[in-house]
C-alpha cells in the first residue's frame, strides 16, 4: 500500500514509474489543495489571463487518477508521521495507512518578520488559489508591491502588470534573478521590464509593510525611508522545503529532506521527492535542494521505482530554468556563474540593444553552465553537452555559433547519439545493418603509394 | 522491440530538404504544398532541424525517447507519450509556450512555432500520426537518407 | 548582356518558371551544380541564369510543385543548313577563347544508326517459335579462347575432356558494364556497377583509374582495365579481376589517351591512380610500350605470366577503318577477346572535334571483323564483344546476330542511375552525383538505389532479348550468333548491305 503526501509533479512521477511496473499495488494520494494534480508553473500564464483555470488543472488528463487506480484525498494536511505504526496523521484528525511511504510536500512561501504582515492584502504567489485571489482583485487595484526579485516575484509582477496594475519590484541583491542569471543577463531582463513600466528596485531591504489605517496594506517603506505605494503586497522572497512535520516525526532534514541516491531517506521505506528534498547534484560533491520541475518529476521517478522494488539511481539534480519575460525568452542551466571563477573559461557572445546574449561556462574543456537570452533555440543540446560530460575540445570556436547544431559535433559522437543509443544492440552486426559502415570517399585513407613500374 | 524511429543516414544526405517541404505540406491546413506555402499564414514550420556544414549534412528530427526530458519538463501536461505506439506528441492547445521542453531536450528537437490565433508554442516531429503511412520525409527523401526502423 | 561575352548572350536553353507553383523553397538552388538558379531574398523570388544552364533537367526533376520547365532558347538565328546553331557557336567560342572545345558523352551528330536499319526475323508457320514463359531460354555467355577442336580420352568406362580449355569468363547476360574509369565518375558509381554485377552474375570494368581499395571483395565480377597511362596498375591490381583488358584505344577518341581534368583529381583519386592530387591525367596516345603487334603479344603475354595464366586478357580497340585487319593480329596476337568501341561511345572528356568525326559506326566494325575472322577460320580464337551506342535489348539482339559474343553498356549505364547527357562531365560538376569527385555531390548517387536501378534495367533487357528469341523460335542466344540470315535491311545502299553481310527486307 503506497501513500504519497502531495499531488504535484513529484507525486505524478512517482505514480508513473510505478503503474509501469505493477498495475495493482494501492496507492493513495494526499493533498493539502482542493485540486488534481496541476502544473504549478503554469499560475503565472492564469494571472496573465493567458491560461484558464480549465487548462491550468490539464497537467493530466480528467481520468488520471481512475486510470491509474488512485485513491485521490484532498484538503487534507498531514502534519504528522507515526513511523513505527507505519501511518499519517491529518489536521484533521484522519490517519492513513502506510507499507512505503513517499514525502513530496514541496514547499512553502517564506515570509520574514516584517511589521506589517499580517495586514490585510499580503499575498504570496505559490498556489493556483493565489493565483486565482490575485486575479479577482486585479480588477480594483491601481498599484502593487513586489517584494523579492526573484522567479516567483517576477513573474508575479508580469501577470499583475497584463492585468493593468502598476507594479514595483523590490529586491535584496543588487540584481534582479541573482540566482538563476548574472549580472549581465540580468541587466538585460532588467531593462526590458523598465521599458515596459516596471519599477525595479534593487539593493533595496523591506523595513515595514505600511498600514492604510483600515487594516489593509497601503505600501512599503524601504531601509533608509523610502516608501513605495500599493494596494497590495505579494511577498516572493524565497520557498523553503515543507518538512518540519517530518523533522518532528525523526526524519533527517537539513533544510530538506535529506535522501540517498535511491531517494530513501533515513527512515525505512520512507522516500521523498521533489523540491522537499535534498539530494546528490550532477555537478556538486555536496547534497542540494533544486527546486526545478524537471528535477522533481526525475525524483519522483526514481522514488517510484525504489518503492517497487524496482533499483534505480538517481543521476543528480541540474539546475536549469526557462522564463520568458515581457517577450524575451531566457534559458539557463548549471553552474554558469561560479563564485570563484578560477579554472572556468567563459564564451560570451552579447548584444544588449537586441536584448541578446549567449554565455557558455566551461571546465576542463567541458560544459558546466549556459545562460541564453533572446536567442534560445536549441538550448537543450547544451544541457546533453553538460549531462554527458563531452569533451569540446573539437569544437569549442563553434560554441557560440548562430546555428550550432550536431554537425559541428565529431562524426562518431553523432551517430552515437541518433543510432546506437536507440537500437537494441545485440551484438555489433545490428549496428552494420541499419548504419552501414561509412567509407567516404574523402576520408583521410592510410594507403602508401605503391610504385607501379 | 524498440519502436519504430526516423534514422539519418548523412551519408546520402545531398541537401535538398524536401524533407522539410514533405513534412510542412502534411501537417499544413490544406495538406497541398503550393497552398501551404503561399496561402497559409502564419506558415507551419518543418519539424525537421537540417543541419549542414559542407560537404557534411543531415536532417534529424525527435527520437520519441523512452524516457522523454520533454515530458518530464513540461509544466503544462501538453506533452505525452502514447503507451501503445510510443509516439511522443504535444498538444498545442494545452501548451503554454513556456520553452521548457526546448531547455530540457538533448537532441534540440523542438522549435518555437506561431499558430494561426497568434498563440506561441512548442513544436516537433510527430511520426505522421494520422497520416496511415510510413513518415512523409522518409517517402520524400530521393536518395534513401532517412530510413523509418 | 553586361559583361559577358557574345557566347553566353546565345545561350541554348531557356528555364521557365512558373510563378503561380513556384513555393521558393529553394531546392532547384541548392542541387543546381552550375549555379543557374537563385533566391532574391528581397523580392523573394527565384532567378535563373539561363546561359549557364546546360538541360540536365535536375532541377525540374527535384522541383517539389513542378514549376521549372527547361526549354529550349526560341531566339533563332536565320535558319541554315550548312551553318547549324552547333556550328556556330563553335566558332563564337573558339572565337573567344583560342583552345580546344570539350565535351562528355558519346557522339550526337546526326550519323546514320546502322541498328535502326537492322529488322529481326520471326517465326510463322514454317519454323514455329517458342513461348518464352513456359521454355528456359539460354542467355548465359562464355568469353574466351575456344579450342580448334575437343579431345577426348576414355577412363574408367568415362569419357574425359583432353583438351585444356583456356580461361573463360561466364556471364549470366550478353551485357556486361562497361570502361568508365574511378576519376571520371566516382566510387558509389563503381560500387553500384559492382554489386549489381554480382547480382546479375555479369562482369563490370574498372576503366583506366585503377581499382579502389573497398571493392576488391568484388574481384570476380570485375576486368581490370590495363591503358596507356598505366593508372593503377600493379601486381594486386591485376589478380584482383576475373579478366584484364588492354586497352589501346575507345570509341570516343580513337587515336588520343584519356583525360581526366586536374579539377576531377581528387585526394582518393590521386591514391588509387598513383598521380599528384590537382594535375591533369593525361594518358598518352599510345602504350609507349606497344609500338607494333608483336609488342601487343608480348604484353599480352607480360600479364598473362602475371597471373599464371588465370585470367582471360581482353584487348580493346576503337573502331576504325581497318579494324579487321587490327582485330585479326589482335587475335593472332594471343588476345582471348577483342572488345570493338565503335564512335557512338561515350567518354568523360574528349575533343568536341574528334568525337564527332573520328571512328567508324560499331555496327560496321563488328561485321567486318566477324567476316575477317570466319574467313581466316580463326574467329572461334577470340570473343567479340561490341560498344558505342547500345541504347536497348534490340541492339544487343542485332547486335549479337552482326557476330558479337556480348555487349557492353556505357552511356546506358549511367542512364540507369541517372545522367540525362548533358555532356558536361569534363567540368566535375554532374548534378546527378555520377561524373563528379566532389564529396558533397557524389553523395547523389546511393549505391544501393543505383545498383537496384541497374540491375533493373539488365533485368528487364534480359527479359525482352528472351521475348525476341522465342519469337525467332531460338531458345539459346548461341543459335543466333553471327546469324546473319536472321536480319534483315531497311533503306540501306547495296555497299551497306554487303559489308553487314545482310539481305534486304523482302528478299
Amino acid at each position: 500500500m503506497i501513500t504519497i503526501i502531495g499531488n504535484s509533479v513529484a507525486a505524478i512521477g512517482a505514480i508513473e514509474a510505478i503503474r509501469k511496473v505493477d498495475k495493482k499495488i494501492p496507492i493513495t494520494v494526499i493533498s493539502k489543495e482542493p485540486y488534481v494534480a496541476y502544473g504549478r508553473p503554469v499560475i503565472s500564464d492564469f494571472l496573465k489571463g493567458k491560461a484558464k483555470e480549465e487548462k491550468v488543472l490539464s497537467y493530466r488528463r480528467k481520468d488520471f487518477y481512475d486510470k491509474h487506480n488512485i485513491k485521490l484525498i484532498l484538503n487534507e494536511e498531514v502534519v504528522d508521521i507515526d513511523t513505527k505504526k507505519k501511518k499519517v496523521i491529518t489536521l484533521s484528525g484522519n490517519e492513513y495507512k502506510y507499507t512505503k511511504l513517499l514525502i513530496a510536500t514541496g514547499g512553502v512561501p517564506f515570509i520574514p518578520p516584517f511589521k506589517g504582515r499580517d495586514l490585510k492584502n499580503v499575498y504570496t504567489f505559490t498556489t493556483l488559489d493565489d493565483a486565482k485571489k490575485l486575479l479577482s482583485l486585479s480588477k480594483d487595484i491601481k498599484k502593487a508591491v513586489v517584494i523579492g526579485g526573484g522567479l516567483i516575484g517576477l513573474k508575479a509582477a508580469e501577470g499583475l502588470h497584463a492585468q493593468g496594475v502598476k507594479v514595483s519590484i523590490v529586491e535584496l541583491m543588487d540584481r534582479i534573478l541573482s540566482l538563476a542569471f548574472d549580472k549581465v543577463s540580468g541587466s538585460i531582463v532588467e531593462n526590458r521590464m523598465s521599458d515596459m513600466g516596471i519599477d525595479i528596485y534593487t539593493e533595496a531591504s523591506t523595513e515595514e509593510i505600511l498600514d492604510d489605517g483600515n487594516g489593509s496594506v497601503r505600501g512599503i517603506r524601504l531601509k533608509g525611508g523610502r516608501e513605495i505605494e500599493g494596494d497590495i503586497v505579494v511577498i516572493a522572497i524565497g520557498v523553503a522545503p515543507n518538512a518540519s512535520f517530518a523533522k518532528k516525526a525523526g526524519i533527517e532534514v537539513n533544510r530538506g529532506i535529506i535522501v540517498n541516491d535511491h531517494m530513501e531517506t533515513n527512515i525505512k521505506d520512507i522516500y521523498a521527492a521533489g523540491d522537499v528534498a535534498e539530494a546528490k547534484q550532477f555537478l556538486y560533491e555536496q547534497k542540494m535542494l533544486l527546486p526545478i520541475w524537471p528535477d522533481a518529476y526525475k525524483q519522483g521517478r526514481v522514488a517510484g521505482y525504489n518503492m517497487i522494488g524496482v533499483q534505480r539511481v538517481y543521476e543528480g539534480g541540474l539546475a536549469m530554468n526557462s522564463i520568458e519575460l515581457f517577450g524575451v525568452s531566457t534559458i539557463s542551466a548549471g553552474a554558469h556563474t561560479p563564485q570563484n571563477p578560477e579554472g572556468y573559461e567563459f564564451l560570451v557572445d552579447v548584444d544588449e540593444k537586441r536584448y541578446r546574449y549567449r554565455k557558455i561556462t566551461l571546465k576542463d574543456n567541458k560544459l558546466v553552465g549556459f545562460i541564453f537570452v533572446g536567442d534560445i533555440d536549441r538550448a537543450g543540446i547544451f544541457v546533453g553537452l553538460i549531462r554527458d560530460k563531452v569533451d569540446v575540445t573539437p569544437f569549442k570556436d563553434k560554441l557560440l555559433k548562430k546555428d550550432f547544431g550536431f554537425i559541428d559535433l565529431p562524426y562518431d559522437l553523432r551517430q552515437e547519439k541518433f543510432w546506437k543509443k536507440f537500437l537494441e544492440v545485440k551484438d555489433a552486426s545490428c549496428i552494420e545493418e541499419v548504419c552501414p559502415k561509412y567509407t567516404p570517399d574523402y576520408v583521410e585513407s592510410d594507403s602508401e603509394v605503391i610504385d607501379g613500374e | 522491440m524498440t519502436m519504430k524511429r526516423v534514422y539519418p543516414r548523412e551519408e546520402y544526405c545531398m541537401g535538398c530538404r524536401l524533407c522539410e517541404v514533405a513534412c510542412i505540406t502534411v501537417h499544413s491546413e490544406s495538406k497541398d504544398t503550393i497552398k501551404a506555402y503561399k496561402k497559409e499564414f502564419p506558415r507551419e514550420p518543418s519539424r525537421i532541424w537540417f543541419e549542414e556544414q559542407k560537404p557534411d549534412c543531415f536532417s534529424f528530427m525527435c527520437r520519441h525517447c523512452d524516457e522523454p526530458d520533454c515530458l518530464e519538463a513540461c509544466i503544462s501536461g501538453a506533452i505525452t507519450k502514447d503507451p501503445e505506439t510510443g509516439i511522443v506528441t504535444i498538444d498545442e492547445d494545452i501548451c503554454v509556450g513556456c520553452w521548457s521542453c526546448i531547455m530540457a531536450c538533448p537532441y534540440g528537437a523542438l522549435k518555437k512555432k506561431v499558430r494561426k490565433d497568434n498563440k506561441m508554442v512548442s513544436s516537433k516531429c510527430d511520426l505522421c500520426i494520422g497520416r496511415g503511412i510510413n513518415p512523409a520525409c522518409v517517402q520524400a527523401c530521393p536518395n534513401r537518407a532517412l530510413v523509418f526502423k | 548582356m553586361l559583361f559577358r561575352p557574345v557566347s553566353q548572350a546565345f545561350y541554348e536553353f531557356y528555364v521557365k518558371r512558373d510563378k503561380e507553383r513556384c513555393i521558393q523553397c529553394r531546392v532547384c538552388e541548392r542541387q543546381c551544380s552550375y549555379e543557374v538558379h537563385s533566391y532574391d531574398p528581397v523580392e523573394n523570388s527565384m532567378n535563373a541564369d539561363h546561359a549557364k544552364c546546360v538541360a540536365c533537367r535536375r532541377c525540374e526533376y527535384m522541383c517539389p510543385t513542378d514549376a521549372l520547365k527547361i526549354t529550349l532558347n526560341e531566339s533563332t538565328f536565320r535558319p541554315n543548313e550548312s551553318w547549324t546553331n552547333f556550328h556556330r557557336m563553335a566558332l563564337i567560342k573558339q572565337r573567344e577563347t583560342g583552345g580546344i572545345l570539350l565535351t562528355g558523352m558519346g557522339n550526337d551528330k546526326p550519323y546514320k544508326i546502322f541498328w535502326d536499319h537492322l529488322l529481326i526475323d520471326a517465326c510463322q508457320v514454317t519454323n514455329p517459335s517458342i513461348d518464352p514463359l513456359r521454355e528456359p531460354m539460354e542467355l548465359r555467355t562464355y568469353l574466351g579462347s575456344k579450342p580448334d577442336k575437343l579431345e577426348f580420352e576414355e577412363s574408367d568406362g568415362k569419357l574425359k575432356l583432353k583438351t585444356k580449355i583456356t580461361p573463360q569468363l561466364k556471364i549470366e547476360y550478353p551485357i556486361m558494364f562497361g570502361a568508365m574509369s574511378y576519376g571520371a565518375i566516382n566510387l558509389n558509381v563503381h560500387r553500384a556497377m559492382a554489386m549489381a554485377a554480382k547480382e546479375l552474375g555479369i562482369l563490370y570494368n574498372t576503366g583506366e583509374g585503377g581499382l579502389h581499395k573497398s571493392l576488391y571483395e568484388y574481384g570476380p565480377w570485375t576486368i581490370v582495365q590495363c591503358a596507356s597511362g598505366r593508372f593503377g596498375v600493379h601486381a594486386e591490381y591485376l589478380n584482383a579481376g576475373a579478366a584484364i583488358e588492354i586497352k589501346i584505344g575507345q570509341g570516343a577518341k580513337p587515336g588520343i589517351g584519356g583525360h581526366l581534368p586536374g579539377e576531377k583529381v581528387t585526394k582518393p583519386i590521386s591514391e588509387t591512380r598513383m598521380i599528384p592530387e590537382g594535375s591533369d591525367a593525361l594518358s598518352p596516345a599510345p602504350h609507349h610500350d606497344i609500338y607494333s603487334i608483336e609488342d601487343l603479344r608480348q604484353l599480352i603475354y607480360a600479364l598473362k605470366e602475371a597471373t599464371d595464366y588465370t585470367k582471360p586478357v581482353s584487348v580493346k580497340i576503337a573502331a576504325v577503318h581497318n579494324s579487321a585487319a587490327i582485330a585479326s593480329g589482335i587475335a593472332r596476337a594471343g588476345a582471348d577477346i577483342i572488345v570493338l568501341d565503335g564512335f557512338r561511345g561515350g567518354t568523360g572528356a574528349s575533343p568536341t572535334i574528334i568525337r564527332d568525326h573520328v571512328g567508324i559506326p560499331a555496327e560496321l566494325a563488328l561485321a567486318a571483323v566477324d567476316q575477317r575472322l570466319r574467313d581466316e577460320g580463326i574467329r572461334n580464337s577470340v570473343s567479340i564483344v561490341v560498344s558505342g551506342g547500345i541504347r536497348g535489348s534490340a541492339d544487343v539482339l542485332k547486335a549479337i546476330a552482326l557476330g558479337a559474343d556480348a555487349v557492353y553498356i556505357g552511356t546506358a549505364t549511367l542512364q540507369a542511375v541517372g545522367c540525362t547527357v548533358c555532356q558536361r562531365c569534363y567540368t566535375g560538376k554532374c548534378p546527378w552525383g555520377i561524373a563528379t569527385n566532389d564529396p558533397y555531390l557524389s553523395k547523389r548517387i546511393n549505391p544501393e538505389i543505383a545498383a537496384e536501378q541497374l540491375v533493373n534495367l539488365v533485368k528487364g533487357w534480359g527479359h525482352e532479348i528472351q521475348e525476341i528469341l522465342g519469337a525467332l523460335g531460338i531458345n539459346a542466344l548461341e543459335s543466333l550468333r553471327g546469324n546473319r540470315l536472321r536480319l534483315r535491311a531497311i533503306g540501306l545502299t547495296e555497299k551497306e548491305m554487303e559489308i553487314l553481310g545482310v539481305l534486304p527486307a523482302g528478299q
